[in-house]
């Protein structure tokens, strides 16, 4: 016969710590946190007691400290009476700058490098497998070496524009300059009234999508197919320079010209931002053309085959029913190129470009001997920025992938 | 038990640890080389010849420090450094000595924990541009694009320069000399500034040295001086005296030539104190008497090391100028040697 006891409640022992399966990962996962933390309060309590026997301390007085020593390119305004902590969110900005253009290019570079990959052309194949394994097998310090000396060694000093028969001119109708210190352009200037042209431009801007939308609901609901590329050209021109005509031209062009050692006026391009984003954005190209590659493959054949069945052309194959699966497969991988290019900006110093590893872990670092301080605040503006990349790439793989019902 | 174990093996390790830092002396001796910090190369006053050895004005500190407390002038273990990584070697104990055309400073000397031991270059700030380009003067260097090391008082001076002067100038910061050079030469900057010795050197290697010149201008003190860490008195008061000897040596006109025979005996109670011949200075430092005597005799007294490396007669071809005995009008001077 059987009777129904209540359950047995086992009382606990400390034994079982060891001997009960149920605790026993628990137990070690708690040795081993109590270890972690040892070490690293040992670690720790090392460093601030070697610190304090050298008589340093930790501080960040510094930044608050004239820095003295001039930045060459300042996306805000910067001189030498400025402070450590202004040069170092010039640093920032630097870095943000070379990375921002740096990571749109590759993108742009490595998504034709990869779509290429595989042409159906035997040549076009085989250039573009090249390219991908040329500059992913050499580091990318040497790549910006060998454009920076390139650029410095092929393009015309400024010396060379003077005289009456100068050994170098300038593009387009003298307005372009292009030296080895950098590509001089011109400048817009804002006269009064430029705000109206400037807004007939944004006008025309908010008019072009209303127009494809127009013309997408077009082909939806009637079938008809509306022209969008030459409206939308004509869209973008003729109200501006109307508007322009139409005002007396508010906005003029300042050119750069040549005065005394340098170009003055205009804008100025640095060459060692033109080197560090090339070479960026070439070398990383090489690693995205691959992710693509890899993506269009995952998508199966089928696809394509079902698609030229039912008549589209394989631009539009590529465009509407390839791509946009691949994207899935891609956009990952991509996240972490995009941190790279932005982690390997700090090789800016190579070519003098002044980015954050050049300002806040550089001159600063050597003139005020804040290493330790230096190099913390260095990793923490790293860290920042990289898991910006990665929190608003996620955002953008979420809004792609597959949608699971 | 065993925790009890465990402290005491920390604190012996950390006693060990403590007192070895202290005694740069015993820790040079015991290992048997010198390890010092040199550039990475400049030339005439540091940099490997085709033999791979070290030579040059800088160089010659490190041997004649190696010579006096070790007896051999090549027990020297030389560490390049750059202007970035010198202080760090200095500090974490990799260098015990660091010879680097590097500018005495009060910050650098007090709050960097450094301990300078004497000038033994005295150097200014200068600028070099191309011949062509017409400069006669660094003020006419309006919107010009200069070259510097960064890491250096250097870009200091620089800012505080063309502030001064109500100019402007783009800056190129550049790593390392050799990088610099090759920016200037192709015209990606119109202006290389450096310390003014560095300058000469660093033309002395160009396809062609005359279609560069030197500006008038001096734009800062530079003070060059060999550097050991804070807190080590005995160590630093061996490297200062060692300086001083090579100085003071050319002061009596003991040189590599008469040094065994003056080191017989002499007249000059001075030249027998220095040599050892006379009195225990060599005691007083730790060492034996014939300290000096070793270390003038690795390259000579401090005018044969300046001729030889750096002087008119070398490529490089720099005047003695500020770096003449004082009894030449110049600012090199030793403390007696009682």
């Amino acid at each position: 016969m059987t009777t129904l006891a209540d359950p047995h409640t086992e009382s606990f022992r400390p034994s079982m710590l060891l001997n009960d399966t149920r605790y026993r990962s628990l137990t070690f996962q708690f040795i081993a946190l109590v270890a972690i933390i040892a070490a690293m309060a040992f670690i720790g309590g090392n460093l601030v007691r070697n610190l304090t026997e050298a008589g340093l301390n930790i501080s960040y007085d510094f930044l608050g400290a004239q820095a003295g020593y001039d930045i060459n390119q300042r996306p805000i305004s910067y001189d030498s009476q400025d402070t450590h902590g202004r040069a170092a969110m010039v640093g920032l900005l630097n870095t943000l700058i070379v990375a921002f253009l740096a990571c749109v290019t590759a993108t742009i570079i490595g998504v034709l490098a990869g779509v290429l990959r595989l042409s159906p052309n035997w040549l076009v194949r085989k250039i573009m497998s090249f390219y991908v394994e040329i500059f992913r097998n050499v580091p990318v310090l040497i790549w910006i070496l060998i454009i920076f000396s390139i650029m410095i060694n092929a393009a015309p000093a400024p010396r060379d524009f003077r005289g009456d028969d100068p050994s170098a001119s300038m593009w387009l109708f003298d307005t372009i300059a292009v030296t080895n210190r950098g590509v001089y352009l011109p400048k817009p200037v804002w006269g009064s009234g430029s705000l109206l042209v400037v807004g007939v431009f944004i006008a025309s801007i908010i008019g072009i999508f209303m127009y494809r939308r127009y013309a997408r609901k077009q082909l939806y609901d009637h079938g008809r197919l509306v022209p969008t590329f030459w409206p939308s050209v004509a869209l973008f021109f003729v109200p501006v320079i109307l508007a322009q005509l139409v005002m007396g031209s508010p906005i003029s062009l300042e050119y750069p010209e040549l005065k005394g050692f340098n170009f003055r006026g205009g804008v100025t391009i640095l060459g060692s931002l033109i080197a560090l984003w090339f070479a960026l954005a070439i070398y990383t190209g090489a690693f995205i053309a691959e992710n693509v590659r890899a993506g269009i493959l995952a998508v199966s054949a089928g696809q394509t085959e079902a698609a030229a069945a039912l008549g589209l052309r394989p631009g539009r194959i590529m465009n509407l029913v390839v791509l946009p699966q691949a994207l899935r497969v891609i956009i990952p991988p991509l996240i972490s190129q995009y941190l790279n290019i932005t982690k390997n900006s700090s090789l800016a110093i190579a070519v003098g470009y002044m980015d954050l590893t050049g300002t806040l872990g550089g001159i600063t670092l050597l003139q005020t001997g804040r290493a330790i301080e230096s190099v913390l605040l260095l990793m923490l503006f790293y860290l920042i920025i990289s898991l910006s990349i990665s929190f608003i790439m996620n955002i953008y793989n979420n809004t792609m992938k597959l949608q699971e019902r | 038990m065993k925790k009890s174990v465990f402290l005491g093996a920390l604190t012996v390790a950390g006693i060990v640890a403590g007192g070895a830092s202290a005694a740069t002396l015993d820790e040079v001796k015991a290992r048997g080389k010198l390890n010092c910090g040199v550039t990475t190369g400049v030339p005439g006053f540091a940099e490997p010849d085709a033999q791979g050895v070290w030579q040059g004005f800088d160089v010659a500190v490190c041997r004649a420090v190696a010579a006096a407390v070790l007896g051999d002038g090549n027990a020297v273990e030389f560490v390049p450094t750059t202007g970035k990584t010198r202080f760090t070697a200095l500090a974490s104990g990799e260098i015990d000595l660091l010879a680097r055309n590097t500018t005495w400073t009060l910050s650098r000397d007090v709050d960097l924990k450094f301990e300078f031991i004497g000038v033994n270059y005295y150097d200014g700030q200068g600028f070099m541009v191309p011949k062509e380009l017409g400069v006669a003067s660094a003020k006419d260097l309006d919107g010009a694009t200069v070259c510097i090391q960064t890491g250096t008082t250097t870009e200091l001076n620089l800012a505080d320069f063309f502030r001064a002067n109500g100019i402007t100038y783009e800056p190129v910061p550049i790593e390392t000399g050799a990088e610099a050079v090759q920016q200037f030469i192709a015209g990606a900057c119109d202006v290389y500034t450096t310390d003014a010795s560095a300058l000469a050197a660093q033309r002395a290697n160009f396809e062609d040295p005359s279609a560069y010149v030197l500006l008038p201008e001096i734009i800062s003190k530079e003070p060059l001086a060999p550097l050991v860490r804070h807190g080590d008195n005995e160590w630093a008061d061996i490297a200062r005296w060692t300086l001083n000897s090579l100085i003071a040596a050319e002061e009596l006109g003991v040189t590599s030539v008469n040094l065994e025979e003056l080191s017989a005996g002499t007249e000059n109670p001075e030249i027998n104190r220095l040599l050892g011949t006379e009195g225990d200075l060599g005691a007083m430092l730790g060492l034996d008497k014939d300290w000096a005597k070793r270390a003038i005799g690795v390259a000579g007294n401090y005018g044969e090391i300046f001729e030889k490396n750096i002087g008119a007669s070398t490529p490089i071809g720099l005047a003695r100028g500020l770096n003449a005995q004082w009894t030449d009008g110049g600012l090199i001077y030793a403390p007696p040697f009682r």
